[in-house]
C-alpha cells in the first residue's frame, strides 16, 4: 500500500524530444492517496496508457519523479514497485491451467503453495472461475480468459497499486457490468488503491471516487463525478463527460459581465473574469429552462432519450441544448430559455475563469 | 439480389488440374506402373506382381541407406531445431540491425544447392580448403574422402549452415508475432527470462515449430544434390542416403521396377512420418 506522487512528470516515445507536441504525456502532476477508487478517464490516444505505464513501470519517463510513500521508484522495474496490471486484452499462459495461471504471479515470487492455494481460490471464488480451475485455460471463452487477466492482478494481497487498463473491452455487456461492480465491491473490502484507465464515462463515474480527465496528453480535471459535473474545469470536460454535453456559447465578457445574444447573463464566476482570449459561457443541458422573459430561441429538434428528452433550439445563432424531465409539456417553435447562474460559467480559452492551473 | 447457379465455373478450375495431373499425378501413377512389372527394354513390359516390394525389402542396400537417412535427418533436425530457436531469440526486435540480420540468415538459403555443395568441397579439402587444412593444424585428422567419420561431420556441418537460416526466419516471424501486452503481463506477474520464454514464447512458437520441424524433416529426408556434390555417397557407401540410392538404381542400373518400388516406399514413409509428426503436434495442442 501506498500513496503516489507523480511530480512533473513528463514522457515523450521519442529519442530527442524538442516541441511541446513531441511528448504523449505533458508535464503533470498528481497524486493518487493511499486506497483511492481512481478513474483515469478520457478519448483514445490521450495519453491514458502511457500514464499507466509509467507508473507500471514499463515505461521509463523521460522527466519528472515518480514517487510511491517518498521514495523515489521513478527507475525501479515493475517488480521492484510491486504493483499490478491489466491489460486491454486478455492475457494469459496457455499451456497452464487456469489455476496455475492464478498462481503464477504468486509462485514468481516464492509465495508458500498452503497461501497460494488459499488465495486463488478465493479469487477464483469472486470470479466465479472455481468449476474451470483445472482446466486449460487456452480452451475458455474471451470473457473467462479476461477474468484470468483480473484474477491475476488481484490475487497478490500486498501491491501498491492495482491498474486497468480498459480491461472490460472484450468482455460481453451484462458481465461487464457484473464485473465492475465486483471491482467495486472488491474495493471497498480491500481498500487497495486502484486505477481504472477508461474512455467510458459511465465506467468511470460508477466506478471512482475519483475521477482524473485526461486530453492530448494533459489531466484536464480532477475530481469527483459531482465536480466534473457541476464544475468542469475546461470545456473538454464539460464535452466529454455528461450525455448530451455541455453547451459552449461564444460570449463577450465586459467588466466581469457575460454578454451573449444582446443580453448579459447571470453567471457563477463573473468576478474571476478578465476578458482576455477566447471567452464563452458554459451551461450544461440539465440547466437550462423554459421560461417567459429569457433568451429568444426557436425549437428544432426533439429526440427522445427515455426518461427526458433533449430539445435542440437555435438561440442567438448557436445550438443549445437542454432536457425537459418526461411528462413536461415540450416546447415548440419559438420559446425562451433561461440559464441556471449557479452553474453558468465563463471559460476562456477553454479553462473556467479564474482558476486556470 | 438474386444468385445465378451456374456449373459452368468448374472449367476454370481446369488449368490447374491439368497442371497438378502433369507434375504430381501422372509421373506417380507411372511410377505405380512400372514398380509392378519388368522390362528389358524395347518398351516390352512383362506383369510382376509384388517381386519387387518384397526384393526391396531384403534389400540389405536399401536398408543401410535407410538406417543413414534416419540417423542422418535425426542430428539434423536435433541440432538445426534448438539452434535456430535460440539465434532467433538472440536476433534484435526492432532497430537497423533487424534488417542487417535477416540477410545474413537469408543468404544460406539462397545460394543454389550444388553449389552448397561445391563450396563445402572445397572448403573441406584437407589440403587447401579452410575448414580442413585448419583441422589438421589443429591436430585433429580430417579427410572427408578417406574417413567415414569426417564426411558425416562435412555433411552435417553443410547442411546446418545451409539449413538452420530457415528454422531461424520461422522462429523470428513467430517470435514477433507475439503482442507486447504478454512481455509486459509477464514483467508485472514477476516473471524471469526463464518463465518467459517457457511459457511465452515457446507455447507461441509452437505451430511455427510444427512447420520447421515438418520442413526439416521432408527435406533433408530428401537430400540429394548436396550430398552427391560433395562425398558423392563416400567413402564407400558410408554417406549414401535414400536419395542417392535410388537415382544410383534408377538411372545407373536402369532397374526401373525395383526403382520404382522404392520410389514408392521411400514416398510412403515421408508421408508416414510427416503424418504422424503433426499429428503427434496437434494432439497435445488439443488437450
Amino acid at each position: 500500500m501506498a500513496e503516489i506522487r507523480l511530480e512533473n512528470l513528463r514522457h515523450s516515445y521519442l529519442a530527442n524530444p524538442g516541441a511541446d507536441e513531441d511528448y504523449a504525456l505533458k508535464r503533470l502532476s498528481l497524486t493518487w492517496q493511499d486506497g483511492g477508487a481512481y478513474a483515469l478517464l478520457g478519448p483514445s490516444g490521450c495519453g491514458k496508457t502511457t500514464l499507466l505505464n509509467l507508473i507500471s513501470g514499463l515505461l521509463t519517463p523521460t522527466e519528472g519523479k515518480i514517487l510511491f510513500n517518498g521514495r523515489d521508484v521513478s527507475h525501479a522495474s515493475p517488480e521492484e514497485r510491486n504493483i499490478a496490471q491489466v491489460f486491454q486484452f486478455p492475457v494469459i499462459y496457455d499451456t497452464m491451467t487456469v489455476y496455475d495461471n492464478l498462481a503464477f504471479p504468486l509462485r514468481n515470487r516464492q509465495v508458500p503453495e498452503a497461501e497460494i492455494k488459499s488465495r486463488v481460490t478465493e479469487i477464483a471464488e469472486m470470479l466465479e472461475l472455481t468449476s474451470t480451475l483445472s482446466n486449460r485455460a487456452s480452451g475458455l471463452s474471451a470473457d473467462g480468459k479476461q477474468k484470468i487477466s483480473l484474477g491475476r492482478g488481484l490475487v497478490r494481497a500486498d501491491v501498491n497499486v492495482i491498474m486497468f487498463d480498459e480491461p472490460l473491452t472484450v468482455i460481453d455487456p451484462h458481465l461487464k457490468w457484473k464485473l465492475r461492480s465486483k471491482l467495486k465491491e472488491l474495493h471497498q473490502r480491500t481498500r487497495r488503491t486502484m486505477i481504472y484507465v477508461t474512455h467510458d464515462q459511465t465506467e468511470a463515474l460508477t466506478f471512482a471516487d475519483q475521477v482524473v480527465v485526461m486530453n492530448l496528453g494533459e489531466v484536464v480535471q480532477s475530481g469527483t463525478p459531482v465536480e466534473l459535473f457541476e464544475k468542469p474545469q475546461h470545456t473538454f470536460v464539460g464535452h466529454f463527460i455528461g450525455s448530451p454535453g455541455m453547451n459552449v456559447l461564444p460570449c463577450e465578457v465586459n467588466g466581469g459581465k457575460a454578454q451573449f445574444a444582446g443580453r448579459t447573463i447571470a453567471v457563477d464566476n463573473g468576478a474571476a473574469a478578465t476578458g482576455k482570449g477566447r471567452t464563452e459561457i458554459g451551461v450544461r443541458p440539465e440547466f437550462v429552462s423554459i421560461s417567459r422573459g429569457g433568451l429568444p430561441a426557436e425549437v428544432t429538434r426533439v429526440s427522445d432519450a427515455g426518461r427526458f428528452r433533449i430539445v435542440e433550439t437555435r438561440c442567438g445563432g448557436h445550438m443549445v441544448k437542454l432536457l425537459v424531465k418526461e411528462g413536461d409539456t415540450v416546447p415548440e417553435g419559438q420559446t425562451h430559455l433561461v440559464f441556471d447562474p449557479a452553474h453558468t460559467q465563463i471559460y476562456e480559452d477553454g479553462w473556467i475563469a479564474g482558476a486556470k492551473p | 439480389m438474386n444468385k445465378t447457379v451456374n456449373n459452368r465455373a468448374w472449367w476454370l478450375v481446369l488449368p490447374v488440374f491439368a497442371m497438378v495431373a502433369f507434375n504430381a499425378l501422372i509421373p506417380l501413377i507411372t511410377v505405380v506402373n512400372y514398380s509392378v512389372q519388368e522390362t528389358f527394354g524395347n518398351n516390352e513390359f512383362f506383369w510382376s506382381g509384388t517381386t519387387w516390394f518384397k526384393q526391396l525389402l531384403h534389400d540389405d542396400q536399401f536398408i543401410d541407406s535407410l538406417q543413414r537417412q534416419i540417423i542422418f535427418t535425426a542430428t539434423v533436425l536435433v541440432i538445426q531445431i534448438p539452434l535456430g530457436l535460440v539465434i532467433a531469440l538472440c536476433m534484435p526486435r526492432s532497430g537497423p540491425w533487424v534488417s542487417v540480420c535477416l540477410v545474413l540468415m537469408s543468404l544460406p538459403l539462397l545460394v543454389p544447392w550444388n553449389v552448397v555443395g561445391s563450396m563445402w568441397n572445397i572448403m573441406a579439402l584437407p589440403d587447401i580448403g579452410l575448414l580442413g587444412k585448419g583441422l589438421n593444424a589443429l591436430g585433429i585428422p580430417f579427410n572427408y574422402t578417406r574417413q567415414p567419420v569426417s564426411a558425416w561431420f562435412t555433411v552435417i556441418l553443410m547442411d546446418v549452415w545451409h539449413w538452420t537460416s530457415l528454422v531461424v526466419l520461422l522462429c523470428y516471424a513467430g517470435l514477433v508475432s507475439i503482442p507486447d501486452a504478454y512481455y509486459q503481463a509477464a514483467r508485472v506477474d514477476g516473471a524471469g527470462p526463464w518463465a518467459v520464454f517457457r511459457y511465452i514464447q515457446l507455447p507461441k512458437l509452437k505451430h511455427v515449430l510444427t512447420i520447421a520441424i515438418l520442413l526439416r524433416f521432408m527435406d533433408s529426408f530428401m537430400i540429394y544434390t548436396e550430398v552427391i556434390v560433395l562425398t558423392g555417397g563416400g567413402p564407400g557407401s558410408t554417406t549414401k542416403f535414400l536419395s542417392i540410392d535410388l537415382v544410383q538404381k534408377a538411372l545407373g542400373g536402369f532397374d526401373l521396377g525395383p526403382a520404382a518400388a522404392m520410389s514408392i516406399v521411400y514416398f510412403l514413409i515421408i508421408l508416414l512420418l510427416s503424418w504422424l509428426f503433426y499429428t503427434l503436434m496437434m494432439r497435445s495442442e488439443a488437450k
